[in-house]
Order: structure tokens, then C-alpha cells, then sequence
């Protein structure tokens, strides 16, 4: 009562005051807090901007090369990186383009990395807040299922999956993400687990706010901090599970490409032409860091306690 | 005489702690709440006090449905609320309200002081529109003495005591007839916290609201009930009217309260000189004392108060007592 007396006789004498008392004062969210923190490190700054370029370069690239990815340059195989010839990354033993194949694959390859992680954050921020919110005998099962999932070898799983359906670029979204949203259930769990517990969660019970509101508005959007850092992790980390199948010849099919399997490509040719190995290897290593700075740099963000 | 708007009748909440290894199970039972039986009437103020876990705050959330009672009955305006299903102890949660012990906590970083007072309003209310329901928060936030302009604000944008009043003002935007207040004060500067009791005071003159405050100052207690609760290891130990509780209180435990209130004084401390009447701590809740709870720390015990227990009953002078010896003591301060 006190405050609003204060506040009336500011009024009177204080044209300054009676704006300041009138007019809605914007608040700054703890998201634009952790924004500003983010836009503070040099390391996340460069790594969001490279990946920036690294984006449009692989998705508007392609279009502006003069060679098609699928495109057989008789009269330069295997040619080393050139500025004469056109190919500044070189040629392959077939005289297919190392530039615009590079590009090509890193749409795949990030493509894979956007598509299975969202399917992840998806399933696994539901999944897991659902059951550390119910908890009790809900929580149980539902962990139990994660848990035989989890237990089932994954190398065994993709190659079933592709002896049952054929190799399709889909099936490896589907396999990544099928085994990946299984981690995030269990962050997500874990974060729920606290979180329900908390004052406000209990005044929202209080109030009658509906569970379905209640892990919607109280419990997501705080911890969505976590899940978020742990999302720019698993994109390097699913892009190179893709390698990896890519690698190993369980991934994309020719002519389609990948960073995985032009890494595989260029490592059979790897004495005779290391060019076809070095640059789609760089490029792949380059995204790699980046997100990784940027997950860190996040993290320091978005729990600035925890930074010494 | 008015019909009671509360009445708690014998409620316990038991907790159980599994201990030991995965062949040789034990099952501890923690008694938080263990049969307390109160009244409270329209518009009256109850203060609740006791040591830290003495089951103040378990009985707080256990009269509220946030925690399930093993025992006893909620009488609501004659309607039990430990029987009702789901969706009508929902639609009771509009007249029940709590106000929390810390005022950041009790607030969702993530929201804006507005949407945390609407909060309510948009789950009781989904058709009541938007700017009808910014009108209500903006008055709602005048009334516990916000300034409406900071409507948009989050909650780590206020002070602690600011934070207190956006939960006061989440909790009366719908309009309830019972407040209970679970130490809203204890987190607080001791200059802030006269703010908010007062404030407390102003609205349940306004509202007619029936009051539960839990606290373990027992000076505020003192300033804002009508009557006091004194609470020992989820007992009650003493129900009485204010004035005589800090007078003449008819249990040791309350007397050993009331004399552990310091007095902020130096000349008149010394004078008084405080006793130290309380000995030991609090027994371990997973065995309790036989007999009287209280027996193993009470300076008038006899042996009959390790035999039997002690009924709450009811004195002379209308105020309830679970003592032996309550007749036989003279506890005057």
C-alpha cells in the first residue's frame, strides 16, 4: 500500500515518473538473458557463423557450380585441385567434381543431422516428461520399454532395417532417430523428475492447473535449457553415426552422397589422390567443432552459475 | 454461533522410508501429521506453529489435497474433500488457496508476473477473454500493492518480497474463501516481512477470507491469529486463544516456545533472563516416545506420562490441551 502511495505522489511532481508508472515495462525473459550471454563468447559467435556460411553453402553451392554432381569429366580424372581446369577441389577417379559432390553430401549429411535430431526432441521431450511427471508405475514401464530398446545392437538393427526395406535415405533417418530419442527420454526424465517437485509445479497443482498444462508450461520450457544443449551435441553426433553407416556402405546410395561416404570414397584413393579424402574429411570435421562450441557455449549461456 | 467453514478431523499422513539392503527389507513409517482434529471458523485467523518438523507445512498440503491423508476427514463446508474424485476437488481447488515459503521458487522463471496471476483464471475460466483477464491481473496487482505496468516483468526482475506478492495475488485472483499460508514470511527481510503480514492482514479484512498461517515466529503468530495451533512431531499439542496462549499456556512445550521467543531489548532481556527450557533435540521421528510425545524433553513429566497418551481436551476456559497434568501446572508467564 505503501508503495502505491509512492508511486502516486512520483506522480504529481515527476512527469519522468508518471511515464515510468503508466507505461508497461518490457520484461527481459531468461531466454534473452542466455542470448546475450551466447552473443558474449567469441568461440559460439564463430562457430554459429561459420555453420551460417557452411548452410548456405551447401544448399545454394550446388546450384551455382558449373559441374553437376553426377557428372563425368572424361577429360580430368583424378586431377588435383586446380584453378585452370575449373575443379578447385579436384576430381575423383571417375572425374566427378570434389566441390560440388562436398556440398551435395553435406545437405545429406545435415540433413540427417536437422531430421534425427528433431525427431529425437520430439519423441524424447514428450516420452520423458510424461513419465517422470506421472512417475509411479507409468515411469516404470515406460523406462523399462526405453531401457529393451536400448539394449537392442544397434548395427544389427540398421542392417535389418535395410535388409527388410532396401537401402533408402529415409530408413537412415528413421534408424538414427529410433535409437537417439532414447537418451533424450531419459535427460528429459531426469529434468522432469526434479522439476515436479518444485514450488511452482505444486502452486500450479493448487491452482487445478491439468497435468497436460502443467508439463506444457511449468515443466518444458524449463528444461528446455538442457535439452537444447543437448540437441546441438547430438547433431555432430548423429551426422557422424551417418558417416559411419555411410563408411561402412550401410548409408546413402550412389549417386546420392554423403560426407560419411565420400570420406569412405576418398579413403580407398587416399595414396594416389589424397585431395578426394582431405576436403569432404575437412568439411565434415569443421561442422563437427562448430557445434560442438556452439552446444558449449550454450550450456555456459544458459546456466551461468555453473561457469567458474 | 457460526458453522465452522473448516473442519479437520483426525487427519494423519504417514510417510514411509524403505532402508536396508535388497534381502532384508525394513519399512520405516514417518508419522509427519498423526491425528490433528481442528475447527476453523468464517473469516478467523488459526496460527500454526512448532518446531522445524513438526508436520506444519505436511498439514498445510495435506488439508489442500496436494498430499493424500492415510486417516481422517476434510470437512469443506460439510463436503469431504479426502473422498472427492479428481475433477470436483478441482473445481473445490477456486476456494482453497495456498500462499508458498519461498516467494522465487514459487514462481515459474519462465512466466511473466501476468501470466502467473492469470494462470488461474485461464484454467477455471478458459472462455473469459484476454483483455478481460489482463483487466483482473492489473487490479489483482494494484491490490497486493504491485505497480500494474509490471505486467510484463519476469519474476527475477522482482525483489523476494515483490515475488511474495505475486504469489498473494496468484492465489486471491480467484476469489477463494480459505488462505492458507505456508511461512510466506520466512524467506524475507525482517523489514519486508511486517509488509506482507500486514498486507495479508488488509485482505482477509477485505475478503472475509478464513486464514491458516503457518509460521515458527511465534511473534508474527502472535500478530495475526485469533487462535494458535502449537504442533510437536505431527501432534497437537495445545489449541487455544491467542491472548491466553501467550499468557498462561497450558502445555510445557507451548510455554518452552513462548519463553524461546528473544526479546529484542538488551535491558529487558536481562532482566527476564532467559531459561533454556527445551532439552536435547527432537526425538528421531521413526521412533517416537511412548506415552505423551513430549515426555522425554518435558521438565514436568511423571510416570504416567510414559504409559499413557495424552487426549487433546478440552479446559475449562474453552481452549484444548494434551497434557496430564494441565490442570495441576501452572505455566504463567
Amino acid at each position: 500500500m505503501a508503495r502505491m502511495k509512492m508511486a502516486g505522489d512520483a506522480l504529481a511532481n515527476d512527469p519522468f515518473a508518471a511515464a515510468f508508472a503508466t507505461q508497461d515495462i518490457q520484461g527481459r525473459s531468461l531466454w534473452i538473458d542466455a542470448w546475450h550471454r551466447l552473443l558474449k563468447n567469441r568461440a559460439a559467435v564463430a562457430s554459429g557463423s561459420t555453420m551460417f556460411l557452411m548452410v548456405l553453402a551447401v544448399v545454394f553451392g550446388p546450384m551455382l557450380s558449373p559441374w553437376a554432381p553426377d557428372f563425368t569429366d572424361w577429360e580430368h580424372t583424378a586431377s588435383p585441385p586446380s584453378l585452370v581446369n575449373g575443379h578447385w577441389f579436384g576430381t575423383d577417379a571417375v572425374g566427378r567434381d570434389i566441390l560440388v559432390r562436398t556440398l551435395e553430401g553435406g545437405r545429406i549429411s545435415l540433413l540427417v543431422g536437422l531430421v534425427a535430431t528433431l525427431v529425437s526432441l520430439v519423441i524424447g521431450v514428450s516420452y520423458g516428461s510424461v513419465a517422470g511427471y506421472y512417475g509411479g508405475v507409468t515411469d516404470r514401464m515406460m523406462m523399462r520399454i526405453v531401457d529393451i530398446i536400448y539394449a537392442l545392437p544397434f548395427m544389427f538393427f540398421v542392417i535389418l532395417l535395410m535388409v527388410v526395406f532396401g537401402r533408402h535415405i529415409i530408413l537412415i533417418f528413421v534408424a538414427i532417430g529410433a535409437v537417439n530419442w532414447l537418451d533424450m527420454a531419459r535427460i528429459v526424465r531426469g529434468q522432469t523428475l526434479g522439476l515436479k517437485n518444485t514450488e511452482f509445479v505444486e502452486a500450479a497443482q493448487a491452482c487445478g492447473v491439468s497435468d497436460k498444462a502443467i508439463i506444457v508450461r511449468h515443466i518444458v520450457p524449463n528444461l528446455l535449457g538442457v535439452v537444447m544443449v543437448y540437441v546441438t551435441l547430438t547433431i555432430p553426433h548423429v551426422i557422424l553415426v551417418e558417416s559411419f553407416l555411410s563408411f561402412l556402405g550401410l548409408g546413402v546410395q550412389e549417386p546420392m552422397s554423403s560426407w560419411g561416404a565420400l570420406v569412405n570414397d576418398g579413403a580407398q584413393d587416399m595414396e594416389s589422390s589424397p585431395w578426394t579424402l582431405i576436403f569432404p574429411a575437412t568439411f565434415l570435421a569443421v561442422t563437427l567443432y562448430c557445434f560442438n562450441y556452439i552446444g558449449d557455449g550454450m550450456r555456459d549461456a544458459l546456466d551461468p552459475k555453473d561457469r567458474v | 454461533m457460526t458453522e465452522p467453514v473448516l473442519r479437520v478431523q483426525d487427519l494423519a499422513v504417514y510417510f514411509s522410508s524403505r532402508t536396508g539392503s535388497l534381502l532384508r527389507r525394513e519399512e520405516r513409517v514417518l508419522r509427519a501429521v498423526d491425528g490433528i482434529s481442528f475447527d476453523l471458523n468464517p473469516g478467523e485467523t488459526l496460527g500454526i506453529v512448532g518446531e522445524s518438523g513438526s508436520g506444519k507445512s505436511t498439514l498445510a498440503r495435506a488439508i489442500l489435497g496436494l498430499l493424500s491423508p492415510n486417516r481422517g476427514r476434510v470437512l469443506w463446508m460439510g463436503e469431504d474433500l479426502t473422498r472427492l474424485e479428481a475433477e470436483p476437488m478441482r473445481q473445490k481447488r477456486k476456494e482453497l488457496q495456498i500462499v508458498f515459503q519461498d516467494p522465487v521458487a514459487s514462481l515459474n522463471p519462465r512466466m511473466t508476473a501476468g501470466s502467473i496471476i492469470a494462470e488461474p483464471l485461464w484454467t477455471f475460466y478458459p472462455q473469459m477473454e484476454s483483455l478481460q483477464v489482463e483487466e483482473r491481473t492489473r487490479g489483482m496487482m494494484k491490490m497486493v500493492g504491485l505497480l500494474p505496468n509490471q505486467i510484463n516483468r519476469y519474476p527475477h526482475e522482482f525483489s523476494g518480497g515483490q515475488c511474495q506478492r505475486i504469489g498473494i495475488a496468484r492465489s486471491l485472483v480467484l476469489n477463494p474463501k480459505l488462505l492458507i499460508c505456508d511461512e510466506p514470511v520466512s524467506a524475507l527481510d525482517v523489514s519486508i516481512q511486517a509488509q506482507i503480514i500486514n498486507l495479508l492482514r488488509d485482505l482477509q479484512k477485505k475478503l472475509g477470507l478464513a486464514l491458516i498461517f503457518v509460521a515458527h515466529d511465534l511473534s508474527i503468530v502472535r500478530h495475526i491469529s485469533d487462535r494458535v495451533m502449537v504442533m510437536y512431531m505431527g501432534r497437537s499439542m495445545e489449541v487455544a486463544e491467542k491472548t491466553a496462549l501467550y499468557r498462561r499456556p497450558l502445555h510445557p512445550y507451548s510455554r518452552a516456545l513462548m519463553k524461546s521467543v528473544l526479546i529484542p531489548d538488551p535491558v529487558r532481556a536481562r532482566e527476564v533472563k532467559q531459561e533454556v527450557w527445551l532439552k536435547g533435540d527432537m526425538p528421531s521421528p521413526f521412533s517416537p516416545p511412548r506415552g505423551c510425545i513430549f515426555h522425554s524433553r518435558c521438565p514436568y513429566q511423571v510416570p504416567r506420562c510414559q504409559a499413557d497418551v495424552p487426549a487433546l481436551r478440552r479446559m475449562e476456559n474453552g481452549n484444548w490441551v494434551a497434557c496430564h497434568r494441565a490442570e495441576e501446572l501452572d505455566l504463567s508467564i
